[in-house]
């Protein structure tokens, strides 16, 4: 145990050394590690620092966040839990029911963010009715990205069904242009599948597909037609496009040798970043039909021994939510705040379209969490399904088989 | 006392080491074995459940593939950088002039892990950034080696990258072996007009057996682990199609949070790691004793 | 030494031509091999001192038009591995930290078991020494997590002395293997004549042992060092804020998600995450080549 206090402190030993009145700790574990991402992430912990707390970074990247879980589960395990931790959808719950996360009601209650966030965000929030988690942002999964001088050479417009995304993308095909700009990681194929599955069969069907797993739905004439789209839009993608980074191919839309992309709003720190201006240089829009679909980052506080390290999660928790670092950080990472009162005259039209269909979408039922993002079901279940579409994308395999491998691999996931 | 201690002196130096093994090694074989027979989702129950996790192992197509793929990947691997570390340390044993800087050459891709040359060997093999876009750049223009993006060959790149990374090492065990050849019988031998490649393969290869069994020791070892190596270049992919085991398992485990899942796999693979190591020490260690 | 290129025999009217011909193909050949292992190396070299819009314009294995250090000096000193910026530094240390007394702990004891499973063979030896080296064998993936519990109880979960311990652990099976087989060459009289001298267990070890084991320690070391220093699962797992390695901060600024890729960065911190391990390697490899001749090998 020595050995372990020496450690401790040796690594936080400015802080502990003076703490009298305890002073917030935070070790914070996220996969936050680029450029852009790092500047979002030290918005907070500026804030932190400004109101006396102590940011000890603990960043894990690679994979969506796989290295960082695996990081998370060692710690864990070893009794040594990081103080807040980058977590997100349903993993929440699975980790509150290990008896491992922290309970921030208290600072829930007192800032209320029952009264800021849309319901349907807050639930993912909660564990059986008290706050485990503070959401940072909304991405929307459901977007396409287009070139728009590319579109406007070949008049083509942005489409609004799939039929008549087809027709674009035969359209452009035969201009030499290539339709969609893809990359083959199971994860870019997920999000492409999550799209059409919503757009062709409608939010309800999603519902029960993607969120319920109803089988009958699984294995409906609707999923058939999906997978039918989906080798459609096979041949709508080079044919190097196995293995690409989504920005490689988010630069090919940039760069005009690509058309349109389907892919989350991060999307579009590419585009500014190269420059580029959202409704002339590139266009956004919903992919064809109705709903949203969103990944809702979020941090999850862990139990953790020590007065100065609550007191640096609810002080955490309580700027997270704040509206000043939601509005800076998600100006930084191209999402849009996940509270609804931060004014968005800063933000562009792309999240403005964003801000907006979720407020309709929240309304009407439609606002729906990504199952490739991880927002909708947990780790085996998505991951099972994940397995089917990218093997159908990748492969000759007929629809048929690939709804029956569905259902087979969903009903193996328990 | 003292006597005691001085007797007893081997064992007690080498028992820290042993109770280590058996914990950190048996102990641990012990409890994946129990955790694969639990419903273990994010992390590890201890409720037995029977062997339901093995039976979703033997249902998933995926695991399928991972094993064919193990199949193809290990006999290729491994037997191809035999012969071309044999080759190489033949071709370097002929006094060559500059053999210490082509020797390091060969062997420095053991040095770097694959985390560090994964993203070279990415480009170097994709058909729009690398060798194929380069040859058709020199004016052949139906030249292709798409095996990167083509899901039924995709796993060769594997052991193309496999390949450059161990066989230099394999080349520094057969160069030592050469070396440590008796040099009286080579004399011998070429003293009564035996052509070069018959002293190879009738006196200096054959006299080399236990290094090829070294050898295939460290490839097998190396080729059920490969890992980071799969990660780096495919990712799995296209689809699942260069699924490995050993991805398998860290993909069970720690992305989808199925423990059990992950347990059951690894207990097979440590069977599969059983069935090729225990025949090995058994022959080594009988042929010492004698 | 096997001397097969000029063998005396040769009869002198074979004609020199074919002789220097064959000799040519040679080097061709070990030239076109020096090719296919330096390729990745060249294409990391090249792109590290591209700018970033030379990457995105040109053609990925050609030589730079303008070469440029600063993605060096960013990975070293400046690129984002977190909210800290300050490049591979700080993170280097730890691994020197890590690697240099689990290399030295390793190998020591390494020594001592294959000495005593070598030359002190007692009943039951030969059978701890098979499970010591069936240990060699087990996938990593499948010890983090019992490992990281086991951590937790001792008190050195997230800690450089967890790291230490855990790469120790997982290098005795190797290191024991390349000792016994060494000590297995040494005749055992050698043993016996000093114990009839009245020399002791750990005396025969210190001055006779030892003394002779450079080259093996060598080999030892070399692959001990490129193990540990190359490791990212264990690093990754068992560190906390502060003791990360330089193989997750590597991977840090490699793998981000998404962010905006600077390739140039990535490679110059790929091999500078490597020189130490290359540095091994082109320093120590001719002793690498004779440990390995030394015995190790012999099965």
């Amino acid at each position: 145990m020595k050995r372990f206090a020496f450690a401790t402190v040796s690594t936080l030993a400015v802080a502990a050394a003076s703490s009298v009145v305890a002073e917030p700790q935070a070790e914070v574990l996220h996969w936050w590690t680029s450029g852009g991402e790092a500047k979002s992430v030290a918005v907070l912990q500026e804030e932190f620092a400004a109101n006396g707390g102590t940011w000890t970074d603990m960043p894990v990247a690679g994979g969506g966040g796989d290295a960082a879980m695996t990081a998370l589960r060692a710690r864990v395990l070893s009794g040594n839990a990081p103080t807040a931790v980058q977590l997100k959808g349903p993993a929440i719950q699975e980790w509150y029911e290990e008896g491992v996360l922290a309970d921030i009601s208290s600072v829930a209650e007192a800032e209320g963010w029952a009264d800021v966030l849309p319901a349907s965000i807050a639930g993912h929030m909660m564990c059986e009715g008290t706050w485990c988690a503070a959401p940072v942002n909304v991405h929307r999964i459901d977007w396409i990205w287009a070139n728009a001088d590319i579109l406007a050479a070949n008049d083509v417009e942005m489409p609004t069904t799939w039929d008549e995304f087809n027709a674009a993308a035969e359209k452009l095909q035969a201009a030499g242009v290539i339709p969609l700009a893809h990359g083959g990681q199971a994860w870019q194929d997920a999000t492409v599948f999550e799209a059409v599955v919503m757009g062709l069969g409608g939010p309800e069907f999603y519902q029960k597909a993607l969120v319920d797993l109803d089988p009958e739905a699984l294995t409906s004439d609707t999923m058939v037609q999906v997978f039918d789209q989906m080798r459609t839009m096979r041949g709508y993608v080079d044919e190097n496009f196995s293995g690409r980074d989504w920005n490689l191919a988010t630069a090919m839309v940039m760069n005009g040798e690509a058309a349109f992309q389907i892919m989350g709003d991060w999307a579009k720190g590419e585009f500014l970043a190269a420059g580029k201006t959202p409704g002339e240089d590139f266009l956004c829009a919903s992919t064809p039909g109705d709903g949203y679909l969103y990944n809702v980052d979020s941090f999850a506080m862990f139990e953790v021994e020590g007065d100065d390290n609550r007191a640096g999660q609810e002080l955490l928790a309580k700027l997270i939510v704040a509206p000043n670092f939601q509005e800076v950080f998600n100006l930084n990472k191209g999402s849009i705040p996940a509270r609804t009162d931060v004014a968005l005259d800063a933000f562009d039209i792309c999240a403005k379209i964003s801000a907006e269909d979720m407020g309709s979408t929240s309304a009407g039922g439609s606002l729906l969490p990504s199952y490739a993002h991880g927002m909708a079901l947990r780790g085996s279940q998505a991951g099972a399904i994940t397995d089917v579409v990218t093997a159908h994308f990748n492969s000759d395999m007929s629809s048929a088989d690939a709804v029956q491998q569905l259902a087979d691999a969903v009903a193996n996931s328990y | 006392m003292s006597e005691w201690l001085e007797n007893h002196l081997p064992k007690v130096v080498l028992a820290p080491s042993f109770i280590a093994v058996l914990i950190f090694v048996y102990g641990f074989i012990g409890w994946t074995a129990w955790v694969s027979l639990t419903r273990s989702k994010l992390l590890p129950k201890y409720e037995i459940h029977g062997f339901i996790q093995y039976e979703r192992l033997f249902d998933s197509p995926r695991w399928d593939t991972a094993i064919n793929n193990l199949y193809i990947f290990g006999a290729l691997f491994i037997v191809i950088a035999m012969v071309l570390g044999l080759l190489l340390a033949i071709l370097l044993d002929q006094k060559i002039r500059v053999e210490g800087a082509i020797r390091t050459i060969y062997l420095y891709p053991m040095a770097l892990s694959m985390i560090v040359t994964g993203t070279a060997w990415k480009w170097i093999l994709n058909p729009g950034l690398g060798i194929e876009s380069m040859v058709q750049g020199w004016g052949f223009p139906n030249f292709e080696f798409d095996w990167l993006v083509n899901p039924d060959y995709a796993i060769y790149t594997i052991v193309i990258a496999a390949i450059w990374q161990s066989s230099g090492f394999v080349m520094a065990l057969f160069l030592a072996g050469l070396r440590s050849v008796d040099g009286e019988i080579i004399k011998a031998a070429q003293v009564d007009g035996i052509p070069t490649w018959r002293i190879y393969t009738a006196i200096i290869i054959p006299s080399m057996a236990p290094i090829f069994l070294s050898a295939f020791i460290v490839l097998a070892h190396l080729a059920i682990k490969s890992f980071d190596l799969v990660i780096a270049l495919t990712g799995g992919g296209p689809g699942y199609a260069t699924d490995l085991p050993a991805t398998y398992m860290y993909a069970m485990a720690f992305s989808r949070g199925d423990i059990g899942q992950a347990a059951s796999s690894a207990m097979i693979m440590m069977l599969v790691v059983f069935a090729i190591v225990v025949p090995y020490l058994y022959s080594e260690l009988r042929a010492k004793n004698d | 030494m096997t001397d097969l290129s000029m063998p005396q025999t040769q009869t002198r009217s074979q004609s020199n031509t074919s002789k220097i011909a064959l000799r040519w193909l040679l080097y061709v050949l070990l030239g076109l091999f020096a090719l296919y292992y330096l390729m990745p190396l060249f294409v990391m070299l090249t792109t590290s001192l591209k700018s970033l819009e030379e990457i995105r314009t040109g053609s990925l294995i050609s030589l730079p038009r303008e070469v440029s250090l600063d993605a060096w000096k960013t990975a070293w000193s400046g690129a984002c591995t977190g909210i800290q910026c300050e490049g591979l530094r700080p993170y280097f240390w730890n691994s020197v930290l890590i690697a240099v007394p689990a290399v030295f702990l390793s190998t020591l004891i390494g020594a001592l078991n294959g000495y005593v499973v070598a030359q002190w063979r007692f009943k039951g030896a030969n059978i701890i020494f098979s499970l010591m080296l069936f240990g060699c064998f087990i996938p990593f993936q499948v010890v983090l997590l019992p490992m990281a519990r086991l951590l937790g109880m001792m008190g050195i979960a997230g800690t450089i002395p967890g790291l230490i311990f855990v790469h120790v652990i997982y290098g005795l099976g190797f290191t024991t293997l390349f000792f016994r087989n060494y000590y297995v060459t040494i005749p055992s009289e050698l043993t016996k004549a000093a114990r009839v001298d009245g020399a002791g267990f750990m005396r025969i070890f210190w001055s006779i042992f030892l003394p002779l084991s450079l080259p093996i320690i060598v080999v030892t070391v070399i692959w001990q060092f490129t193990q540990i220093w190359n490791d990212f699962l264990f690093g990754v797992s068992f560190s906390q804020a502060g003791t990360q390695p330089v193989t997750v901060a590597l991977n840090n600024i490699v793998n981000s998600t998404t962010g905006v890729k600077e390739y140039n960065v990535d490679m110059a911190a790929a091999i500078i995450a490597g020189l130490p391990t290359l540095l091994v390697y082109v320093v120590a490899g001719k002793y690498f080549i004779r440990g390995l001749t030394a015995g190790s090998v012999k099965g």
